[in-house]
């Protein structure tokens, strides 16, 4: 079980903030495939992977980082905060 | 060393009458204040979103990284969340050094780090509807000089 958070424009695209998701995904690609596959809604927000960041328990990291032992995942745009 | 996400105003005189004070090795102070600006003459808000539990210590990890390149008496950051009115203070860094050089330099690394990886997103709300602030590429690129 994983905890999967969305920001910003990612969160308002899949329609909520967090949800827990049952995965055996290796790696957070895994996971965004996953994802993808289940809903119109996922596939619009993971088209561009480019357009997207992610954090793996609140560290940034990148889409090929292993999910062994990750609690929390999150995916949203780059920052603009400053 | 202080860092704040909060989503009240601060008082950036109030903030900056203490800072390094009793300290008789500071001879530099350096502040930047991010305002809230209206580029198309139609916003109306600035909605600042951050990532709870991730912000705090990602600008911690920042600031650590500052103190240790340079050598700094002291840091502030405070970075505002929520709905911001245009003229309001978003956002202030300020340092605190023995020299202006390393006081300047870390300020703006401060800023450049602040701007590209901590967890804020911008969204701008105007009379037109509303649309997120995108990543500039010159924010990315900021990050390389250092």
């Amino acid at each position: 079980m994983v905890d999967v958070l969305y920001f910003a424009w990612v969160r308002e695209r899949i329609g909520l903030p967090r949800e827990q998701i049952e995965t055996q995904a290796a790696t957070v690609n895994d996971l965004v495939a996953e994802l993808r596959a289940r809903e119109p809604r996922y596939e619009a927000a993971f088209a561009d992977l480019t357009a997207l960041r992610v954090a793996l328990d609140q560290e940034l990291a990148t889409f090929d980082s292993p999910l062994a032992d990750v609690r929390e995942v999150a995916f949203f745009p780059p920052m603009t905060g400053g | 060393m202080k860092v704040s996400v909060q989503p009240e105003p601060f008082d950036l005189g109030a903030e900056l009458a203490g800072f390094g004070a009793g300290r008789s090795d500071v001879g530099a102070v350096v502040s930047f204040t991010g305002v809230v600006r209206d580029d198309s003459g139609a916003m109306e808000a600035l909605e600042l979103e951050h990532y709870p539990g991730m912000t705090q210590r990602a600008i911690a990890q920042i600031v650590d990284q500052a103190v240790t390149r340079w050598d700094l008496a002291d840091v502030i950051v405070i970075h505002r969340h929520g709905r911001l009115g245009i003229g309001e203070q978003i956002m202030m860094v300020a340092t605190a050094a023995r020299h202006r050089a390393a006081a300047f330099e870390a300020a703006e690394f401060l800023m450049d780090y602040l701007k590209s990886r901590a967890p804020f997103w911008k969204k701008e709300h105007g009379r037109d509807g509303t649309s997120w602030v995108v990543a500039k590429d010159e924010d990315e690129d900021a990050l390389k000089r250092w």
